[in-house]
């Protein structure tokens, strides 16, 4: 089989499991007894005014009608129109989903860089102390949960050292940059705007860090072993033998083999950033996509959350199939 | 003399098991991390099931008079905003912590393994709709998931467990599956039929007991997750409420006085940290063992 037909193949599986899981986000939404129109006008409304709510909602159509209504406008982008912002939700996500993939791809730079760093650390000193403490380290990162980590940080850089901003992705008084992609720190490259460039940096430091930190372990964990299999090869033994210095065997010849099961993981520790990204934008008041879910769920905000999370799910999904694509390029056996 | 002969013939009969039991408790002490993990998981548990020994005060009551009073001996971590001693609402946290991990894995593990043997064993269409089914649970993020459920059903502690259960069952699935799979085709389960064993006497006797000891492994190396996610859920207020004393909710209950009363955050967060790193640790010690390459 082609890769071309592998990617057919597996786009087609893609529509029909973001079919199902449009069925759940609406099964969630709407089967399970709560009450928008109850939460978005109070418990003491006039009868008349929570049907016309209701009306204005579309809830007052039968169950059916509302699941084509939403899978027809999900196809389209179209959600529908949040409840507590009044905007389309499209267009809120449109503005809140660039603040989260600018933060997963800085954490991502961030976990990849420790992960694969500590974990050749720890496969070259196997066993040694350096190998112990970075285990440790990195262990230490994906178990403590990312919203205290975080608040502490800001209270030590922020309160205490006054080092860094304490939240936002911006100063206060400051104007983002001109919107090219939505993310601070690409615009304001792009735009050749260094005020907004530095101001943009500082903030998303903090969070970045809380978030790659979290996702260190995996990765360190992967190249760690990857590392430790391809230095046992015999070309390795080939290369030392040769008498060449052992920094250029270990990078040049190890590291560059041991790195393919680390491409591979990155798709996965995406989800994982996705997910904590949710945390990570609570605390430190980014306004992102997780954010924007948060606070749909909490106000009852329905066409918010089925559309935040629809997203969301749009993006893991589609992050998954590029990994299983790469991997596919990468090992031909996987082609199946 | 006729026991010593007996404990002979046992000990001979299952040597290969002592002798694996043998090498195991031999790994197990070489490695150290896997070894303080252990403890830290003793430890917490002990806490847990003495844990209305070891309370100085009530965790729920509120003493407003000593309210936001800092650590000290009386109160070891201090106090929070309602005088509540934040020492004895960890150590509470840790019964709830415990009685959340239990809950979700025996739910989520029943779910799991159910559907993953039906669609293990049955094959065909009933295989390809519930792994369908599998796939569109995985395409969420799990925390976004799991916040939806419990968002919907109204946040409380029961429906936050009900949520983290319906959202971690699927790796279950996938490997009570896979297990499923083997198992059905080997020569022993083709000979029980041809006597004449039905079904669900062939899944229950013969399928079930050969899956569970994988799902149970995944199961332990997972629990670390599930309290990062309870918490997850309690600091986002789509969990336990308060003044339920769960460690994420009590993270949250400090977020406001931060800056003067560290304390208040600080310290549900280390007992968050201490049990999920037990659990890591004891968790890579365990895969570690497990694996055939690094086990002998």
């Amino acid at each position: 089989m082609n890769i071309w037909s592998f990617l057919v193949k597996r786009l087609l599986l893609m529509v029909i499991v973001l079919f199902g899981v449009s069925c759940i986000v609406f099964f969630i939404a709407h089967v399970i007894p709560a009450d928008p129109v109850g939460a978005l006008v109070g418990g003491n409304a006039p009868p008349e005014v929570v049907d016309r709510m209701r009306a204005k909602l579309g809830y007052d159509q039968p169950i059916a009608i509302q699941f084509v209504r939403f899978i027809t406008g999900a196809v389209r982008g179209d959600f529908g129109i949040s409840i507590k912002t009044n905007n389309p939700v499209m267009e809120d996500i449109r503005n809140y989903f660039p603040a989260t993939m600018e933060l997963a791809l800085v954490a991502i730079v961030i976990s990849v860089f420790l992960g694969v760093v500590l974990g050749v650390l720890s496969a070259v000193h196997r066993n040694r102390l350096v190998d112990h403490f970075s285990r440790v380290f990195s262990i230490l990162g994906v178990s403590m949960p990312v919203f205290w980590i975080g608040l502490l940080l800001i209270l030590l850089f922020y309160y205490k050292l006054d080092w860094l901003p304490g939240g936002g992705r911006l100063d206060f008084f400051s104007y983002p940059p001109d919107r090219i992609t939505g993310m601070y720190l690409l615009d304001s490259l792009l735009t050749g705007n260094w005020e907004a460039f530095k101001d943009a940096f500082l903030h998303i430091l903090l969070p970045a860090f809380v978030l790659g930190y979290n996702s260190t372990a995996s990765i360190a964990r992967i190249t760690r072993s990857s590392m430790l299999e391809v230095l046992k090869q015999d070309y390795i033994r080939t290369a030392k033998s040769k008498g060449l210095r052992r920094r250029l065997v270990i990078y040049r010849h190890g590291l560059r083999n041991a790195l393919i099961p680390t491409v591979t993981i990155i798709g996965l520790v995406f989800g994982g950033l996705l997910e904590g990204a949710v945390l990570t934008e609570t605390v430190f008041s980014w306004p992102g996509l997780g954010r924007y879910i948060t606070a749909g769920l909490l106000s009852l905000d329905y066409p918010a959350v089925m559309g935040g999370t629809l997203y969301i799910a749009f993006i893991y999904s589609l992050a998954n199939l590029i990994v299983d694509f790469l991997y596919a390029i990468l090992d031909p056996r996987m082609r199946t | 003399m006729k026991t010593k002969t007996k404990l002979n013939s046992f000990s001979l009969k299952n040597k290969p098991y002592l002798d694996d039991l043998k090498h195991t408790w031999y790994l197990w002490k070489k490695s150290r991390l896997t070894m303080v993990g252990s403890i830290l998981i003793l430890f917490f548990l002990a806490v847990a099931l003495f844990s209305p020994l070891l309370m100085p005060f009530d965790p729920v009551t509120q003493d407003l008079p000593n309210k936001l009073r800092p650590p000290s001996w009386q109160h070891l971590f201090g106090t929070d905003q309602f005088g509540r001693d934040i020492f004895s609402r960890v150590i509470a946290g840790s019964r709830l912590a415990l009685w959340i991990i239990l809950l979700v894995s025996v739910i989520s593990g029943g779910i799991g393994t159910t559907i993953g043997i039906i669609a293990g064993y049955f094959g065909g269409f009933i295989d390809d709709l519930l792994m369908r089914i599998t796939d569109m649970f995985l395409a969420f993020p799990s925390l976004v998931l799991a916040m939806a459920f419990a968002a919907m059903m109204g946040p409380n502690l029961t429906n936050m467990i009900i949520a983290i259960s319906l959202v971690y069952w699927t790796t279950y699935a996938r490997l009570a599956r896979a297990e499923a799979i083997k198992i059905k085709n080997q020569p022993y389960i083709e000979s029980i039929r041809s006597v004449g064993a039905g079904n669900l006497r062939i899944i229950f006797l013969h399928v079930l007991p050969m899956c569970i000891s994988p799902v149970l492994v995944q199961l332990t190396l997972r629990m670390g997750t599930i309290i990062l996610t309870a918490a997850g859920l309690g600091f986002l207020g789509l969990g336990a409420q308060p003044p339920t004393p769960e460690w994420g909710a009590m993270v949250s209950d400090g977020r406001n006085f931060l800056v003067d009363q560290w304390w208040i955050s600080t310290f549900p967060g280390f007992a968050i940290i201490l049990v999920v790193l037990g659990f890591n640790l004891l968790g890579d010690g365990i895969r570690d063992m497990l694996d055939p390459r690094l086990r002998r």
